[in-house]
């Protein structure tokens, strides 16, 4: 091929290392500066007016708590230990029953997602009996659970099992329907069976809608971990937060809902991770808006 | 150009396609519609926006069967997916989450040839298209001309004895596209494969084709069939000044100027009314 001797427009680009670096760091440095300053700011308004409006009486903190008495709280979970035994052993509980439940709620939703969204014929027959089943608040099937599996794992478990799989499987099923019909042609034409089309074209396709789904997924675990505790169980933050309610502490609540929103914002940095390794192909459209 | 006795490598007999329309009636996108590819010839489909180009390509590739008359490849009726075809889309079809030399590969992949096998044909594709030193790059990190690259070298790497081409050009800037004209030629050139074109750029197909088939406005049957005698190897950004290719060119247009004004017109009436 001599085109590009022909053709002279070909020979412009220049070769690496010597474009123009750009600079741009300084003012997207300061920016995030301000960004930070602002966030801490607007903790240290909300902690404080909080802690301060309960000092001076404004509001009642055997009702609403207060900062300081929450820390406190914690600590002496910490050192002390909690009703049902060492804080850790409460954390481990709740986050064994999350985590099950959440690798057994995404696996069933990306199977029947995917073969759901492959087969139209199936799609059709159970379509309305998965809507149906969506419906059902799915929060009060926990009393069922409870009933039926008793107070330890397995219904937490399963709680966090529906509450995860109806998420998981939606979105498993919108993504194989947005698949480019153009790629799976093209895939078929170069040569692809059907069990290739689906490993090779179809759920790397979805992947980032299921992926999308994951963020959101995982909270719902733990929502069903949490709420499974509370309707009735011998160990876990569930249980801890019924007690702290029952003896009207409280701080105790706050405490452990602290705990768990730092449990639930290091798995969302875990899946975060886990999206930025699986689509690393996805060109990088907007990293900012990241909270 | 080769006639006569040999099997021809494509044939289309008086085949008709109708599609369903969302709401209910039927549209007929081809009607009668006859042509012929010779092996090794290099054939280019011209007609208006939307005529049924397009179309006509998916009837040879098995995706879609003929609502009525046959489509035969090498003599036999086409059914299904035919390994000895190559298609090229007008949109981007490599595959976004598979690097430049999965994405070459794959075509023998998906054939069942050995991961290292189908790596070696794939490094060899790849340097002949000119993209050396991008194998572990993704799509989105290179540009359009260079995904187009791929998706050619991804076609031809399966040794296709029939190459589609539905507009594959058609998105590229106008130089990046000449570049690719030529590069496809070269390719070609080396293969033996028969080609059919699609394309709404007469330009392209006079410079590319043996031959050129003009389509009427949809439904569409082969209005015209024009031998492009042009020697060969040509040069595609310069053969447009050569005299016979302006003498082609007029000839040609009288043929589909009709066919553009009626389908322009068509719009025309169907926005307005």
């Amino acid at each position: 091929m001599n085109a590009t001797k022909n053709v002279p427009l070909a020979e412009v680009t220049p070769p690496p290392g010597e474009e123009p670096v750009w600079i741009a760091s300084t003012g997207a440095g300061r920016y995030r500066l301000m960004v930070n300053a602002a966030r801490v700011l607007l903790l240290v308004v909300l902690v404080g007016g909080w802690e301060l409006a309960a000092r001076l009486g404004w509001i009642d903190p055997f009702f609403f708590g207060q900062p300081t008495a929450i820390i406190r709280q914690i600590g002496i979970w910490i050192t002390q230990g909690t009703a049902q035994g060492p804080l850790w052993e409460q954390i481990a509980v709740t986050l064994e029953e999350t985590v099950i439940g959440f690798v057994i709620g995404v696996v069933l939703g990306i199977f029947f997602g995917v073969v759901l969204g492959r087969s139209r014929v199936l799609a059709d027959i159970l379509g309305p009996y998965i809507k149906a089943a969506n419906s059902i608040p799915r929060i009060v099937l926990g009393s069922i659970f409870a009933i039926w599996l008793g107070l330890g794992l397995a219904s937490k478990v399963a709680l966090a099992v529906v509450l995860v799989f109806f998420i998981v499987f939606f979105n498993a099923f919108q993504g194989v329907r947005e698949v480019d019909r153009n790629l799976i042609a093209n895939a078929r034409i170069l040569g692809a069976k059907s069990r290739q089309l689906s490993t090779q074209i179809i759920l790397p396709s979805a992947l980032s809608w299921i992926i999308a789904s994951l963020h959101t997924s995982f909270s719902f675990a733990l929502v069903g971990a949490v709420v499974g505790e509370y309707l009735g169980a011998i160990q876990g933050l569930g249980l801890l937060i019924s007690t702290a309610k029952n003896t009207f502490n409280a701080n105790g609540v706050f405490a452990a809902m602290l705990i768990l929103a730092i449990v639930s914002l290091t798995a969302e940095a875990l899946v975060t991770a886990l999206e930025n390794r699986l689509i690393r192909w996805r060109p990088n459209t907007i990293t900012d808006v990241a909270f | 150009m080769s006639t006569g006795a040999a099997t021809p490598t494509i044939e289309l007999q008086g085949v008709y396609k109708r599609f369903r329309t969302p709401t209910g009636s039927a549209y007929t996108a081809l009607r009668n519609l006859s042509l012929t590819v010779q092996p090794g010839e290099f054939c280019a489909v011209v007609g208006p926006t939307g005529c049924g180009k397009s179309t006509t390509l998916t009837l040879i590739t098995g995706l879609e069967a003929a609502s009525a008359g046959t489509v035969t490849i090498g003599g036999q009726p086409v059914q299904g997916i035919d390994p000895r075809i190559g298609y090229m889309f007008q949109t981007d079809a490599t595959f976004p989450w598979k690097d430049v030399l999965h994405n070459v590969a794959a075509g023998p992949m998906f054939r069942g040839v050995a991961k290292a096998e189908a790596f070696t044909q794939a490094r060899d594709w790849i340097r002949r298209v000119g993209l050396s030193g991008f194998e572990n790059h993704y799509p989105h990190q290179v540009s359009g001309g260079m995904r187009k690259r791929v998706a050619l070298a991804q076609t031809l790497i399966n040794g296709p004895q029939i190459l589609l081409m539905d507009e594959p050009f058609s998105a590229l800037d106008v130089q990046t596209r000449v570049l690719m004209e030529d590069e496809l030629l070269g390719l070609w050139a080396s293969t033996s494969a028969s080609v059919v074109f699609v394309t709404h750029d007469l330009e392209e197909a006079i410079a590319l084709a043996d031959r050129v088939f003009v389509l009427t406005a949809g439904p569409a049957t082969v209005k015209g069939i024009y031998p492009i005698d042009l020697p060969r190897p040509r040069n595609v950004a310069e053969i447009r000044f050569n005299p016979r290719f302006v003498q082609l060119y007029q000839q040609i247009w009288d043929a589909l100027r009709d066919e553009v004004m009626v389908s322009y017109e068509r719009d025309k009436k169907r926005t307005s009314s």
